[in-house]
C-alpha cells in the first residue's frame, strides 16, 4: 500500500522553528532529536531505567461487571506501547484508570516514580500525560487552531484581566499559543483547516486535531484510545505514521490502543492484549502474534456461540 | 486529500471593526440630534439596559455553557448596591458606586454559582432560581435595603459623571451607552480571549477540558462572576437610567426569562446577538401594541389585548427557533451573505 509521502516530507523538517527555541519553549523537543549523536536514546537507553509509568494490580468493576481485574503493565519510556482486546476487554476502562478519569477499585499507578490511587486528573497535563479519547471529545464550538491551542492551557498563567487588556503575561502566552500550535497544525498537516470550526471536519480530520491537540502539549506519555477507528486504510497507516514520527520527533512514550491488528503489529514495540478485563500475554508483536490464548481469544475467528457466550459470562448470567 | 480542500469563498470581507465603530459613530453623533424623547425613554434606554443584560448571561450560557434563570437578581443586587452605595458612601463617584455595584453582583454571582460545581443543565437552571427568589426575597424584607423607604420604591439618584449633570433624556442615553460599549468591548475581548476559549471548552466537553489542564471549577466561577458583574451593571442602568427608581419587582422570575429569551433568539454565544435579540424584545411589543391598538383598539379592552399580545410574542418566538434555531445572528449572516453574493456577481 502506497504511503502518502506529503506527510512524511512535512516530517523531515524540524517540527518547531528555530525562534520557537530561542524562546526556550518546547522542553520536551530540545532532547534526543536535536543532538545527531544521541540519535535512537528514546528507544534503547530507556530499557535500563525505571519505567515511565507502571500499573500494579489494578482493579475495576461497574456493578457486577468486570472491567479491570488484576492488570500490571509497564511502560517503557520512549516506547509505543500498544493494548488490544476485543471489544468490552477493557482497554478504554485502563486509559480511563492512568488518565485519572476513572479510580480503581485497587491497585495503584505510578507515574515517574509516583504512585497513585487515583492520578489526579485536573493535574495529568502538568505531569506530562496527554490523551485522545475514543469517542470524539473536541470542542466543537472552538476553530481547529483553537481546539489545537487549548492543549496549551495547562500553561497558561495570565489572568483574565490581563488578557482582556492585553497586558502583562498575556502577550507573550498569545505568542506561544499562535507559534506553537501553527507548527503542530503543520507537522499533522492541518494548516489547510486551521480557522474551520472542528465540528464540521471530517471525522478522520478530527481524530488528528485531537492527536494535535494532545501533542501540543508536548507530553511525556501520550494515551491514544483508538485514534484510527473508523477510518479508511489509507487513513489509517497516514495516523500510524503521524504517531511514529511524533514519538520520534518529541521522544514522547506512546501508549495506543487499537483494534486493527496490522497496524498494531506494524507500530508497536510490546503489546498487551486484555481480554475480559484480564491481561492474558503481554510482549514483541511476534510474541503475541504466536500466543495460542491470544489466536483463541482475539486474532481468531471466534464463533457466533462463542461471542454470545462471552457476552453472558460478562454480563454475569 | 479533497475533505482538506477548505472553503476558500473570498467574499470581500470588510475589517471586522468597521461596523461597530459606524454603529458608533451614528450612536454618539446621529442618535442625539434627531431622536425624539419617546426613541430614547421607550426604546433606546431599555434596548441598551437588556442588551448588556444579554451578553452578561451569554458569557455565563452561550460560552460557558451554565444555564441560569437568575438573571434578574443579579440586575436587582447591582441595582440596590448601586443605590446603597451612592447614599451611604460620602465622596463616591457615581461611576465607583456602580462599579462597586458590579463587584456585589459578581460576588452574589459567585455564591450561586457554586452549585454549578456539581450540577449541570437543567438541576443548575433550578438550582439558579434560589438566586432568583431568595435576592427579591432579601430586597423586600430587609427594608434597609431601600432606605426604609415606606413604598419600597425609591428614586434613584441623579445620574451625572465628573459634575456633569446627564439628567435629561439624552444625557442619560449617552450615559447607558457609554457603559455598554465600554463593557461590550471588554467581553467581545474576554470571550475571544485564552478565557473565553476555556470557557466554550468547558462547555463542549468539560472532562477533555479538565483532561488538558483548564481549571474547571475556577472557570466556572469566574464566567459566574464575569457575568454577573456585567448583569449588575446592567441593572443599574435599568434602575437609574431607565426607570429612575429602584424597586425588586421589576427583577422578578420575568424578567429572567426575557433575557434568557434575548440570549436565545438573538443567538446563543454571540456578542452582537445579546443586542439584536434585546431590540426584538424590545421593539416587537411596541410595534404590535401598536398595530392591535389601532386595528382593534376600539373592539377590545387594553387587559385582552395586553394578553393576545404576549400569545403572539410566545408563538413567534417558538417560530422562529423552530426556524432558525441558531438565532438572529445566523439570520442576519446569512442575509448579509446572500447581498454580497448577489452584489459580487453583477
Ligand atoms: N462508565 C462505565 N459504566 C459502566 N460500565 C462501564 C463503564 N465503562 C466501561 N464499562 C464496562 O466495562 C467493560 C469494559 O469496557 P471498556 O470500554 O473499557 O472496553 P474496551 O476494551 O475499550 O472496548 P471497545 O473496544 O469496545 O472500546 C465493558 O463491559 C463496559 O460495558
Ligand atoms: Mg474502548
Amino acid at each position: 500500500m502506497p504511503l502518502p509521502t506529503y506527510a512524511l516530507g512535512a516530517m523531515e523538517a524540524s517540527v518547531y522553528a528555530p525562534e520557537v527555541f530561542a524562546r526556550g519553549l518546547p522542553s520536551v523537543l530540545q532532547p534526543a532529536h536535536l543532538s545527531e549523536g544521541d540519535a535512537g536514546a528514546a528507544g534503547s537507553t530507556a530499557n535500563a531505567a525505571a519505567p515511565l509509568l507502571s500499573l500494579h494490580g489494578i482493579g475495576l468493576a461497574f456493578g457486577g461487571v468486570v472491567a479491570l481485574a488484576d492488570i500490571d503493565l509497564s511502560v517503557r519510556s520512549g516506547e509505543i506501547r500498544a493494548i488490544i482486546g476485543p471489544n468490552g476487554a477493557g482497554k478504554s476502562s485502563l486509559i480511563n484508570v492512568i488518565s485519572g478519569v476513572y479510580r480503581p477499585d485497587r491497585g495503584q499507578v505510578r507515574l515517574a516514580g509516583v504512585g497513585y490511587a487515583q492520578v489526579p486528573t485536573q493535574r495529568l497535563a502538568h505531569l506530562g500525560v496527554a490523551r485522545t479519547f475514543q469517542n470524539l471529545a473536541l470542542f466543537k464550538g472552538l476553530s481547529v487552531l483553537d481546539n489545537v491551542g487549548s492543549g496549551l492551557a495547562y500553561k497558561v498563567r495570565s489572568n483574565f484581566a490581563g488578557q482582556v487588556l492585553g497586558i502583562g503575561r498575556s502577550r507573550g502566552e498569545r505568542y506561544d499559543f499562535l507559534s506553537c500550535t501553527d507548527q503542530i497544525l503543520e507537522f499533522l498537516d492541518l494548516t489547510a483547516v486551521r480557522d474551520r470550526l472542528a465540528g464540521t471536519l471530517p471525522y478522520g480530520l478530527q481524530k488528528r486535531v485531537e492527536l494535535a491537540r494532545a501533542l501540543v502539549a508536548e507530553p511525556r506519555l501520550l494515551l491514544l484510545d483508538e485514534p484510527m477507528a473508523g477510518m479508511t486504510p489509507g487513513e489509517k497507516s497516514e495516523m500510524a505514521d503521524f504517531v511514529r514520527a511524533a514519538r520520534d520527533r518529541f521522544s514522547t512514550t506512546v501508549v495506543l490502543i487499537e483494534h486493527d491488528v496490522g497496524v498494531v503489529m506494524g507500530l508497536s514495540d510490546r503489546i498487551a492484549v486484555l481480554d475480559y478485563g484480564r491481561k492474558i500475554a503481554d510482549g514483541t508483536p511476534d510474541e503475541v502474534r504466536n500466543d495460542q490464548r491470544v489466536i483463541d481469544a482475539y486474532l481468531g475467528v471466534a464463533s457466533d456461540n462463542e461471542a454470545l457466550s462471552r457476552d453472558e459470562a460478562r454480563a454475569g448470567i | 486529500m479533497a475533505a482538506i480542500a477548505a472553503d476558500f469563498s473570498t467574499a470581500p470581507v470588510l475589517p471586522k471593526w468597521i461596523a461597530p465603530v459606524l454603529l458608533l459613530a451614528v450612536a454618539y453623533g446621529v442618535v442625539p440630534l434627531i431622536g425624539s424623547s419617546y426613541l430614547f425613554e421607550a426604546i433606546l434606554l431599555p434596548f441598551l439596559a437588556l442588551g448588556l443584560a444579554g451578553v452578561g448571561l451569554n458569557i455565563l450560557t452561550g460560552y460557558a455553557g451554565q444555564v441560569s434563570l437568575g438573571s434578574a437578581a443579579f440586575m436587582a443586587a447591582g441595582a440596590f448596591a448601586a443605590y446603597n452605595f451612592n447614599l451611604r458612601v460620602e465622596g463616591l463617584p457615581l461611576i465607583g458606586s456602580i462599579f462597586l455595584a458590579g463587584i456585589v453582583a459578581a460576588a452574589i454571582g459567585i455564591v450561586f454559582g457554586l452549585p454549578s460545581l456539581r450540577l449541570k443543565g437543567f438541576y443548575l437552571a433550578v438550582s439558579t432560581l434560589a438566586a432568583q427568589f431568595f435576592v427579591q426575597w432579601a430586597l423586600t424584607k430587609f427594608s434597609w435595603f431601600s432606605n426604609n423607604s415606606a413604598s419600597g420604591v425609591i428614586d434613584a439618584p441623579k445620574l451625572s459623571i465628573g459634575g456633569l449633570a446627564l439628567d435629561g433624556a439624552v444625557g442619560r442615553y449617552l450615559f447607558a451607552l457609554t457603559i455598554v460599549s465600554i463593557l461590550t468591548f471588554l467581553a467581545y475581548r474576554l470571550v475571544s480571549s485564552q478565557t473565553g476559549r476555556n470557557f466554550i471548552a468547558i462547555r463542549d466537553n468539560e472532562t477533555a477540558a479538565r483532561i488538558i489542564g483548564i481549571p474547571v471549577l475556577k472557570t466556572k466561577l469566574l464566567a459566574f462572576a464575569i457575568s454577573s458583574f456585567i448583569i449588575g451593571v446592567a441593572g443599574v442602568i435599568w434602575a437609574f437610567a431607565y426607570l429612575r427608581t429602584v424597586e425588586p419587582d421589576g427583577f422578578d422570575l420575568d424578567r429572567s426569562f426575557q433575557i434568557l429569551f434575548i440570549i436565545i433568539i438573538g443567538g446563543l454565544a454571540s456578542i452582537r446577538g445579546a443586542f439584536f435579540g434585546a431590540a426584538l424584545i424590545v421593539v416587537f411589543p411596541l410595534g404590535l401594541s401598536r398595530l392591535s391598538g389601532f386595528l382593534l383598539g376600539d373592539v377590545f379592552d387594553s387587559g385582552v389585548l395586553d394578553m393576545s399580545q404576549r400569545i403572539v410574542l410566545g408563538a413567534l418566538i417558538i417560530l422562529f427557533l423552530i426556524l432558525e434555531p441558531d438565532g438572529l445572528v445566523a439570520l442576519w449572516d446569512r442575509i448579509r451573505r446572500r447581498l454580497l453574493f448577489a452584489w459580487q456577481s453583477t
